[in-house]
C-alpha cells in the first residue's frame, strides 16, 4: 500500500514538475530548466515521450523473455506473463508514437517524416499488430503460445538492426541521432541536474507503474485460467 | 543429403503440379504491368524505379513462398514428414527450395524490369549483383520460417504477408539502398556498411530460425 502512495507522489510529481517548471535562458533557481537551442519548450515532451519509449521496448522484451521460458519449460503461466507484457508494450508503443508524432509537428513542422526513430517505433508497431494478429488466429492454447513465442524471438532479433543501424543509413532529425549537431546527442544530455533529476524519477514511476499494470494482469490471467481448469474437472 | 532428397520431393511435386510456379510468373506480370499502367507515359526517377523493384519482390515473394509448409499441411502430409526426417533435415530442405524459388523468381523479375523500365540503369554491376545474392538468401531465409509458423496457425494466407513485414524491414530497407548505390555507380568501399549489414541479418536470421524451427515443427 505505502509504495503505491509513493508511486502516486512520484508520478503525480513528475507530471506538475515536468508541464510547470519554466524554461529560462540562465537558469538560477532550483525548479528552472535550462534552454537547450533548437529544442526550447518543446523539450519537455521528454518527461513523458521517452518513458513510454523505453517501456514500449522493456515490455517487448520482457515478452520475448517469457517467450523464451515458454519453450523451455511449457508452463502456460509464462505465456500469460508474455501476453500481458506485450499487451501494455502495445498501449506504450502507440503513447510513445502520439506523443512522438505531436512534438514532431512542433519541432520539425510535420506530424510525421520517416525519420530512422519514426520508423523504427513503426516497426515495432507492426511487430506487435502482428504478434497480435498471429495470436487471434490460433485455437489452441499451447501452439499459440509456442509460435507466438517462436515469432516474438524472431522479431526481436530485428531489433538491433532498427536501433543501431536505421539512423546510420537514413538521416535524422530525432535528437540523439549521429548527425544531429543542434540538439544532441541527448544521451550526454544538455540538461542541468534538476531536468535530469525530473527525467530519471519520471523513468523509474513510469517503469513502475509498468510493473504493477503487468503484475495486475498477467495474475487475472493465471487465476481466470487456474478458475476454468477448475471448474471443468470439478 | 537427405535434405537433398527432401528438396528433390518438392521439386518433383512442384513440377507436376506446376501451382507456385505458375501463381508466382503470373503475379509478377501482374504486378509489374500494374506499375507500367500507372505510370503511364511519364518518366519516373531513378530513385522510385529503385524502390519499386524491391515492392514488386516482396509482393511476389508474399504470394508463392508460403506453398513449402502450407501444401504439407493441405495434402495432410505433414505427420509422415515429421516421422521420417528431423526437424533440420526438414527445415533445410524446405530452404533450399525456397531458395531456389527465390533465385529463379528474382532473375526472372530482375530481367523482366530492366527490359521495361528504362530508367532502371545499374552502373555497378558486380554490387548489384552482391546485393541481389545477399538480399534473395535474407528473403528465402526470413519466408521459410514465417511459412513454417503459417502453416501451423492454420493456413491463414492473409496473415502470412502480415507477420513477414516487420521481420524483412530492415533487410527491404537497406536492399532498396544498396539498389540506388548500384544505379548511382557508388563503389563497393563505400558500401561496404550496408552489404554487412545485408550479411549479417542473413547470418542471424538463418541461426534463429534454425534453431527456432524444432519448437514450430514439434506438436
Amino acid at each position: 500500500m505505502i509504495w503505491k502512495i509513493f508511486l502516486f507522489l512520484l508520478l503525480s510529481f513528475v507530471s506538475v514538475a515536468g508541464i510547470i517548471f519554466p524554461i529560462v535562458e540562465n537558469p538560477s533557481r532550483w525548479y528552472e530548466f535550462p534552454l537547450i537551442p533548437g529544442l526550447e519548450e518543446n523539450a519537455k515532451i521528454i518527461f513523458f515521450h521517452v518513458p513510454t519509449a523505453w517501456i514500449a521496448v522493456l515490455a517487448f522484451l520482457m515478452s520475448t523473455i517469457y517467450g523464451i521460458k515458454y519453450l523451455r519449460k511449457k508452463d502456460l503461466n509464462d505465456d500469460a506473463k508474455s501476453y500481458t507484457a506485450a499487451q501494455l508494450g502495445i498501449i506504450f508503443c502507440i503513447l510513445a508514437t502520439v506523443t512522438g508524432a505531436v512534438w514532431a509537428k512542433f519541432a520539425w513542422g510535420s506530424f510525421w517524416n520517416w525519420d530512422p526513430r519514426q520508423t523504427s517505433i513503426f516497426a515495432l508497431l507492426l511487430i506487435y499488430g502482428a504478434w497480435f494478429a498471429l495470436r487471434s488466429s490460433i485455437e489452441a492454447e499451447e501452439k499459440r503460445a509456442a509460435l507466438s513465442a517462436v515469432y516474438s524471438i524472431i522479431a526481436f532479433f530485428t531489433v538491433p538492426f532498427f536501433i543501431f543501424i536505421m539512423p546510420r543509413i537514413m538521416a535524422g532529425l530525432h535528437p540523439g541521432s549521429a548527425d544531429d549537431t543542434n540538439a544532441g546527442p541527448v544521451v550526454d544530455f544538455k540538461m542541468n541536474s534538476n531536468m535530469q533529476l525530473i527525467f530519471f524519477l519520471s523513468l523509474i514511476g513510469f517503469t513502475i507503474l509498468y510493473f504493477w499494470m503487468w503484475n495486475i494482469g498477467s495474475k487475472s490471467i493465471i487465476y481466470r485460467d487456474s478458475l476454468n481448469k477448475s471448474y471443468l474437472k470439478g | 543429403m537427405r535434405s537433398y532428397s527432401l528438396f528433390r520431393k518438392d521439386f518433383s511435386s512442384e513440377i507436376r503440379t506446376r501451382y507456385a510456379i505458375n501463381s508466382l510468373a503470373m503475379f509478377i506480370i501482374v504486378a509489374i504491368s500494374v506499375i507500367l499502367f500507372s505510370i503511364g507515359n511519364e518518366s519516373i526517377p531513378a530513385i522510385l524505379a529503385g524502390g519499386l523493384f524491391w515492392v514488386v519482390i516482396f509482393f511476389s515473394a508474399m504470394s508463392g513462398l508460403s506453398r513449402a509448409f502450407v501444401s504439407e499441411e493441405e495434402r495432410g502430409t505433414t505427420l509422415t514428414l515429421q516421422l521420417i526426417a528431423s526437424p533440420s533435415t526438414v527445415f533445410s530442405g524446405k530452404l533450399l527450395f525456397n531458395l531456389v524459388l527465390v533465385f529463379a523468381m528474382n532473375t526472372v523479375i530482375s530481367l523482366l524490369y530492366s527490359a521495361l523500365f528504362e530508367e532502371f540503369v545499374i552502373k555497378n554491376f558486380v554490387l548489384f549483383l552482391l546485393t541481389f545474392i545477399l538480399g534473395n538468401i535474407g528473403l528465402g531465409v526470413s519466408s521459410t520460417i514465417i511459412a513454417a509458423i503459417i502453416a501451423k496457425a492454420g493456413a491463414k494466407g492473409t496473415l502470412y504477408p502480415v507477420l513477414s513485414f516487420p521481420i524483412l524491414l530492415p533487410l527491404i530497407l537497406t536492399s532498396v539502398k544498396l539498389t540506388e548505390y548500384a544505379m548511382d555507380g557508388t563503389s563497393i568501399e563505400d558500401s561496404i556498411f550496408e552489404l554487412a549489414i545485408v550479411g549479417s541479418y542473413d547470418v542471424v536470421m538463418f541461426s534463429a530460425s534454425y534453431m527456432l524451427f524444432d519448437f514450430i515443427w514439434k506438436d
